[in-house]
């Protein structure tokens, strides 16, 4: 527990950059436009004396807005129609009233980035040229089109129910993936066609052709950033320096900065400085870790989610494994509950308990403490009901009190097995553990998801190959707690 | 003649519809050795249990002098030493441990720890060398001694022994038995002993319980189930063994 705790102070430590002024927690979504917009908003929050921090790729527009109720992040990038569609739930109306109505939640808004960036509708351009499709009327013709959109768009009322409602659209394979990914599998041709932001990156390039929203199913999205109103009070400077941002990107900016940061993979921190240098004469002071820095900075991070995480399901999960063996109906259910939670998908249960726990360790670390707990119940389990009968006769003809039983003969007698399942639950965090990242934990999964983003294998290796050295370590550390632990009279006995 | 010290009085055991032992009668006086034999499945074993307080009868009573058995109060277990066949040891403890586990639990001090463990080390013939191995490096003889050593650890009044002898080669079987009577003999408990060999149970005891089907078919010394056996499975089972006439060596 002690390392735990040592490993959760490096991180948090970690975590906030040096400087004496307020602490500006900026978030962003899941797409290199907002982590870019996010890296800008964080630059310029430093460069007037805030303590910035970017938590980058936080996860969807309900996961981000809810950072911001919580006070988790200050300040984030989004759309006018997707706060009043997706946030408000109320049709757009405009600026003013967007503050109005989101002032009554905290929050506020600035004004216009200077750009839209409104859902399109792009189709491969040999099919759009086969079959002569220019508007996203023409597509009614055509249902055995593949459509790949993104899961958000999807789910949207103004994304595909209300494309498909305006336009009276036929097709059926239609499957949900990840933004990134769609532009890959339309240059596989594996789909036809996708949602696109009008300012993609991927809009320089000519395998796409987008189509005319000639019906107005689409509302308008003017990027703004959306803030705290307690930042006014707390960090006026920051906030003043966020603001200068207001009306200075133009569609054609945001389309450049998107291709520098995705398509020419230079890190969203120096496309950001590099854009504020130019147009703001802001020279803010990232020094970009190096490569060392970061893989340590993550393995403490990373670290202390599973450290803590594994500690805490060690402290439940044997207990749960005694009553388990002892009671066998209690023991059923017990086993059946832990084993369902191994079933939930870790990332709808990273999801399920940002509502409970917002963003961040917190939510991550219970999630993976209850991804934990099943090998350790079931070892425990498992090793306490299959001591021998002839052992347990022995045991219980001594007249040792039953908790004096438990500690002196039955649970050294299970060890091999408790540890064994201890070790895959260990193992099985380190590899989980990478999925935080997703919720604003840290760790290995940033650069491996910021990684599959940016198509960058090599961002991808910067997290996977600690991660997989990592879980050999870890693996290699619990043999010889094993060896350390269990008595030479059991060893080899339990596999 | 002093009363029975532990006895089973009318008890029952039921296994399910048709399946039971008992009712059955037996007891054990202060400082004899009492022999439990019959075949395999005629409730030894369940007869040792009850009698340990392992098990509880459905019908009847166990009695300790006179009085229910209260099995699960810790100073009447310890009043019982069980050795069971193989020895029990538990694996994750040394010999001396497995010897010592309860007494250390009760906070005997080192130094009287070391000198019962020395004691009974002596009484049983094990060789104090090995006390520190783990049971899966001792001989079979070596952990059937240990496991009588922990028996005997706080000195009980009554000793119960399940097959002490079994799956041991001759030679260390009879080596054993020389041992295991005259501890017995030095020791003065009140023993109780199940074994399916009639040889090995007249060695021990004056005193046979015969056992078939859960029932008792005749209870007597050797020379009376041989001469007046009870009924045809009696004498079957008497004369199922047969005397080895070894010539006179040259």
């Amino acid at each position: 527990m002690t390392l735990a705790a040592l490993a959760l102070a490096i991180a948090l430590g970690a975590g906030a950059p040096p400087g004496a002024g307020p602490t500006v927690r900026v978030g962003s979504k899941t797409f290199t436009e907002s982590v870019v917009l996010g890296e800008l908003a964080a630059q310029l929050a430093a460069s007037a004396g805030a303590r910035a921090q970017h938590r980058a790729a936080l996860g969807g527009t309900r996961v981000v807005w809810e950072a911001l109720r919580r006070g988790e992040i200050d300040v984030y990038p989004d759309y006018t129609g997707t706060l009043w569609r997706e946030i408000l739930g109320e049709a757009p109306r405009d600026l003013a009233a967007l503050r109005a109505a989101l002032a009554r939640e905290g929050a506020g808004a600035t004004a216009s980035l200077g750009f839209e960036d409104n859902y399109a509708i792009g189709l491969r351009r040999d099919v759009a040229a086969r079959l002569g499709v220019r508007r996203i009327s023409d597509l009614e013709r055509f249902p055995r089109l593949r459509f790949g959109f993104t899961n958000e768009f999807l789910d949207r009322s103004d994304g595909w129910p209300a494309l498909r409602a305006r336009y009276r659209l036929p097709q059926e394979d239609v499957r949900g993936l990840d933004h990134d990914l769609a532009y890959r599998a339309i240059e596989e041709g594996a789909i036809d066609a996708t949602d696109l932001y009008s300012t993609d990156a991927e809009l320089r390039r000519r395998d796409l052709a987008v189509l005319e929203d000639d019906r107005r199913a689409f509302p308008v999205y003017q990027a703004v950033l959306v803030y705290r109103l307690d930042l006014a009070a707390r960090a006026p400077a920051a906030l003043a320096a966020i603001r200068r941002l207001e009306e200075r990107i133009s569609a054609d900016e945001m389309i450049d900065l998107n291709a520098r940061a995705q398509l020419d993979r230079v890190p969203a921190p120096e496309v950001a400085a590099a854009f504020l240098r130019a147009k703001l004469d802001v020279r803010p002071a990232v020094a970009a870790d190096g490569l060392l820095r970061r893989v340590l900075r993550r393995t403490a991070e990373h670290l202390a989610l599973v450290a803590v995480a594994l500690s805490a399901a060690i402290v439940a999960a044997v207990p749960l494994g005694i009553w388990a063996a002892r009671r066998r109906r209690a023991g059923r259910i017990v086993l059946g509950v832990v084993g369902v939670v191994q079933t939930v998908p870790s990332l709808a249960l990273l999801v399920f308990m940002i509502p409970l726990l917002g963003i961040g360790a917190r939510p991550a670390i219970a999630a993976l403490f209850l991804y934990a707990l099943l090998p350790i119940v079931r070892g425990t389990h498992a090793g306490l009901t299959g001591i021998a009968p002839e052992l347990r006769e022995a045991a219980a003809s001594l007249g040792l009190p039953p908790r004096a039983r438990l500690r002196l003969i039955d649970l050294p007698l299970a060890l091999p097995h408790v540890l064994s399942g201890v070790k895959t639950s260990a193992v099985i965090t380190v590899g989980t553990a990478t999925l935080g990242a997703l919720i604003g934990a840290g760790g290995y999964g940033q650069p491996i998801l910021t990684g599959v983003r940016l198509a960058s294998v090599p961002l991808i290796l910067e997290g996977a190959v600690p991660a997989a050295l990592l879980a050999l370590a870890v693996q290699g550390a619990f043999d010889l707690v094993e060896r350390g632990l269990v008595p030479r009279g059991l060893r080899g006995a339990n596999g | 003649m002093p009363g029975p010290v532990l006895a089973l009085d009318r008890a029952v055991k039921r296994y399910g519809p048709g399946a039971q032992v008992g009712p059955l009668t037996i007891a054990a006086r202060p400082g004899e050795t009492l022999a439990l034999i019959g075949p395999s499945g005629a409730g030894k074993s369940t007869v040792l249990r009850l009698l340990l307080g392992l098990l509880s009868p459905d019908d009847g009573a166990v009695r300790l002098d006179g009085a229910p058995l209260r099995a699960g109060d810790p100073s009447v277990r310890r009043r019982f030493g069980y050795v069971i066949q193989g020895g029990g040891l538990f694996p994750h403890l040394t010999a001396e441990a497995n010897v010592a586990l309860v007494p250390r639990w009760l906070r005997w001090s080192p130094a009287r720890l070391a000198e019962r463990v020395r004691a009974l080390a002596a009484l049983t013939r094990f060789p104090e060398e090995a006390l520190a191995r783990f049971p899966s490096e001792l001989s079979g003889g070596q952990a059937q001694r240990v496991g009588l050593m922990r028996a005997l650890a706080l000195d009980p009044d009554l000793l119960l022994l399940d097959e002490p002898l079994g799956a041991l080669d001759p030679i260390t079987r009879a080596e054993l038995q020389d041992d295991l009577r005259r501890v017995f003999a030095e020791l003065g408990k009140t023993v109780v002993l199940v074994t399916h060999d009639l040889a090995e149970a007249a060695f021990f005891s004056r005193r046979l319980v015969l056992l078939r089907d859960g029932r008792v078919a005749q209870e007597g010394t050797l020379e009376e189930l041989a001469r007046a056996p009870a009924d045809a499975f009696v004498s079957a089972f008497v004369h199922a063994h047969r005397a080895v006439a070894l010539p006179e060596r040259a």
